[in-house]
Formats: structure tokens, sequence, C-alpha cells
């Protein structure tokens, strides 16, 4: 092998001409060189870069740790304020549940009143009707006497005059009625009022 | 190894010639291309691929990948760019840090991959590319802040000096703001990938001619040299890495500075 080697550096160094020299370093320089990195890489991959690469994905891990934490943290937030609103939105429809009932309590207070006024109204009304209606007949019945009084009284008159003259008869009749109509239009009134 | 490189050929000692491979392509013309600008372009091709993928997976929970990228961008956006603008300044210049952050760092890596075995800054062009967006930068941002001429005093006649002092402090100031910056930019990060090569390329040759060449005697030093090809190799990673820092710091610094009310 150092022998095949040695022809190798012999033609790179011997040939001006060889095509390969103008692409790649002399042997022992890139060979060396290989060797050298493949040493250096060995204890590289054995000692350096797993602790490196500990790091690295200890740091990875870190971040992703962080950023689960974060989002844990905002699902958390998102889900209070979605019971925050929701808690809202229960109170406002209680509030407003609230009031339509006393609305709807106050309505009927209203209707009720309004039904025992009218109920009220109607029965102070149907005390007076039958108030006058007593009154009416009290006076039916005092006037039917009245009228017996007055005919009576009438007769006694027409007897006391003596019929003197037909003139005079006739003035008693008059005043009869007069006095007779009279009677009858203070009744009336009574009556209507 | 002295005595090494003092025998025949079979050494072979890393010199200058490392960087300036043969043309694959256009020989002899401006447009020449080698074995570094396919590396600068299969380095592109990977970092691109790499992003690109990250940024089409990008989840909410990072995974393994992700987390890694985010570390670099995270990385260059607080430490580099917030640490020195603060972070409303910072907004504006990120996205600029950053591409100037992850190229320096993929090409830089490529050095110490095998089959490409040489960093993609170690000849000074990307870095000039880059310097030179950032000495646009932050001539921009200095002449919208002060204006031309108010960004011109700023920096050559810095207030708290005894006027005499101006004589020497006014053109080394403009110098430092023309030339100095930008061209310390390339060089360090240049020279820092060449004598990164040039060790490693050390090492390797070394090892490999102690170890099938040289006489039984001197066969074990070669262990030596592995070793040290291991720790040239680690090193250069954090070179690497180092230098694309840098880069991205003095470049924010460079930024910064521009737009601070008073020098």
């Amino acid at each position: 092998m150092p022998a095949a080697d040695h022809q190798v550096i012999l033609a790179a160094e011997g040939g001006e001409n060889d095509p390969l020299q103008l692409f790649i370093p002399p042997f022992y320089d890139w060979f060396w060189s290989a060797v050298v990195l493949v040493i250096i890489a060995v204890v590289f991959y054995r000692m350096v870069l797993p602790k490196f690469q500990a790091v690295l994905d200890e740091r990875t891990a870190k971040i992703e740790g962080g950023l689960a934490q974060a989002a844990k943290a905002q699902e958390e937030a998102a889900a209070a304020l979605a019971e925050y609103h929701q808690q809202l939105a229960e109170a406002r429809a209680e509030a407003s549940k609230t009031r339509e009932e006393a609305r709807a309590e106050g309505t009927a207070i209203v209707a009720e009143l309004k039904t025992k006024a009218s109920e009220d109204a109607s029965r102070i009304i149907e005390t007076a009707h039958r108030q006058i209606e007593a009154e009416r007949q009290s006076a039916a019945v005092s006037l039917r006497a009245e009228v017996g009084t007055l005919a009576t009284e009438l007769a006694s008159k027409i007897v006391g005059e003596s019929l003197e003259d037909s003139a005079r008869q006739s003035r008693v009749v008059d005043r009869f009625l007069e006095e007779l109509e009279a009677d009858q239009s203070a009744t009336t009134s009574v009556k209507e009022g | 190894m002295l005595a090494a490189s003092d025998e025949d050929g079979g050494f072979h000692a890393p010199s200058i010639a490392e960087f300036f491979p043969e043309a694959i392509l256009f020989a002899g013309t401006p447009f020449e291309f080698n074995r570094i600008h396919l590396i600068r372009i299969i380095a592109a091709v990977v970092l691109l691929t790499i992003f690109v993928l990250a940024a089409r997976r990008a989840k909410l929970v990072p995974g393994r990948f992700q987390n890694v990228i985010e570390m670099i961008l995270d990385f260059v956006r607080k430490n580099i760019v917030e640490d020195i603008m603060g972070s409303e300044r910072a907004r504006r210049y990120v996205p600029m840090i950053t591409t100037i952050f992850v190229t320096i760092l993929a090409f830089n890596l490529t050095g110490v991959i095998p089959f490409l075995n040489l960093a993609g800054t170690s000849v000074a062009g990307v870095a000039i590319l880059l310097a030179l967006w950032v000495f646009v930068a932050y001539w921009a941002a200095g002449i919208r802040q002060h204006g031309f001429f108010g960004y011109l005093r700023a920096n050559m006649f810095p207030p708290g000096v005894p006027a005499p002092i101006y004589v020497i402090l006014a053109p080394i100031e403009l110098l430092q703001i023309l030339i100095i910056r930008p061209a310390s930019l390339v060089l360090r990060l240049t020279a820092n990938m060449v004598a990164g090569h040039i060790i490693l390329v050390l090492c390797f040759a070394a090892t490999h001619y102690l170890l099938l060449e040289a006489t039984p005697a001197l066969k074990p030093i070669a262990a030596l040299t592995f070793v040290g090809a291991i720790a040239v190799t680690l090193f250069e990673v954090f070179v690497a890495l180092l230098q694309a820092y840098i880069f991205a710091l003095l470049a924010s610094v460079y930024i910064n500075m521009s737009l601070e009310e008073e020098h």
C-alpha cells in the first residue's frame, strides 16, 4: 500500500501535464488532512457532539415546552373568557326575565284594580238607581195620598161655595186645576232630579 | 525535520507557489480560472445550500440544524453588530456584516477540508472585495452623517488636540481612513490564511516524508509531526472562526466610528 501511494505521488509531482493535479491538491496534502480530519471527527462524534446535541435538544424541548405552556395559558384564558361571557349572558337573561315578570305582574295588578274599580262603579250606580226608584215610589205613594185629600178638599169647597153662580163655579174649578198642575210639576221635577 | 528538508526531492517543502496553482481554464487571461477559484465556487455553493435549506425549513421551534444556524446568525447580530453599534444602528448593517462573516468563515474553512486543502481567502481577491465593501460602507455612513467635508474634518482634525499636532495627525488620519483600514483588513486575513496553510502543508508533508521515505531512525518523528498536524488543523479551524470574527468586528467598528457624533 505505501509503495502504491508513493507511486501516485511521484506521478502527481512529476507530471506537469497530469490533469488531475489541476483539480486536487498533492497527495500528501489531501491524504494527511483527511486522516487528521477523521481523527478529529471521531473525537467530536464520540465526545463533543453528543453533549452539544443534548444541549440543542434541550433547548428545542424548552422552546416547545414554553410554547405549549403559552398555548395552554391562552386556552385557559379563552375558556375563562367564554365562561365569563356565558355568565354575563345568563345574568342578562335572568334580569330580563325578572323585568318581564315584573311587567306582567304590574299589568295584572292594574287590570285587577281596573276590574275592581269598574265593579265598584257599577255597584255605586246600582245603589243610586235603587235609591232613586225607592224615592220615586215613595213620591208616587205620597202623591196618590195627596190626590185623595185634594179631591176631598175640592169636593168640600164646591159644596161650601153653594154654587152661587156659574162664574164663581168655573173660577173654583180653574183654581183647583192650577193647584193640581203645580203639584204635578213639582212631583215630576222631584222624580227627575 | 531540518535535516529532512536538506535531503532529496522526496520532501516537499511548502512555498509561495502553493497559492498559485496552474490554470484550469482561460490560462494567461485576466479570467484565469484555477483550483482556488474552484474551491471558492464549491464553498459558495455549499454555504448557499446550507443557508437556503435552513431558511426553507425554518420553523418556530428550531431543530438541531436550525439551532446551529440560528446560533451563528445570533452571534453575528448580537455579539458583533449590536454590541458595537447598539441595536438601532445595527438593524441597517446586520445583513452586510452577516454576509461578510459567513463568507469569510466558509472560505477560511476550505483550508482544512481534504481535497480542497486551500483556503478560499488565502489569496487576497475575496478579502480585497469585502474590504472595499466595508470601505464604501463606512465612507457612505460618514458622509451621510456629517457631509463629505464634515466627515473629513471629524476624522482628520479630532477635537482636543493642540493645533501644531494636526500637521502630523491630519495626514495620518487621512491615510488611516483611505488606505490603512481596508488594507489592514485584507492583509490580516490573507496573511493568516497563508501562514496557516504553509504550517499545515509542512506538517502533512513532513509526516508523509518521515513515515514513508526517511531512514528508519527518523520514522518515530513522524508521530510528532502528525500530532502537530492534528493540533494545527484544530488551530486552523479556530483561526478561521477568529479571522471571520475579527473582520466582521472591525467592519462594524469602522462603520460605527463614521456614525459617531463626536469623533
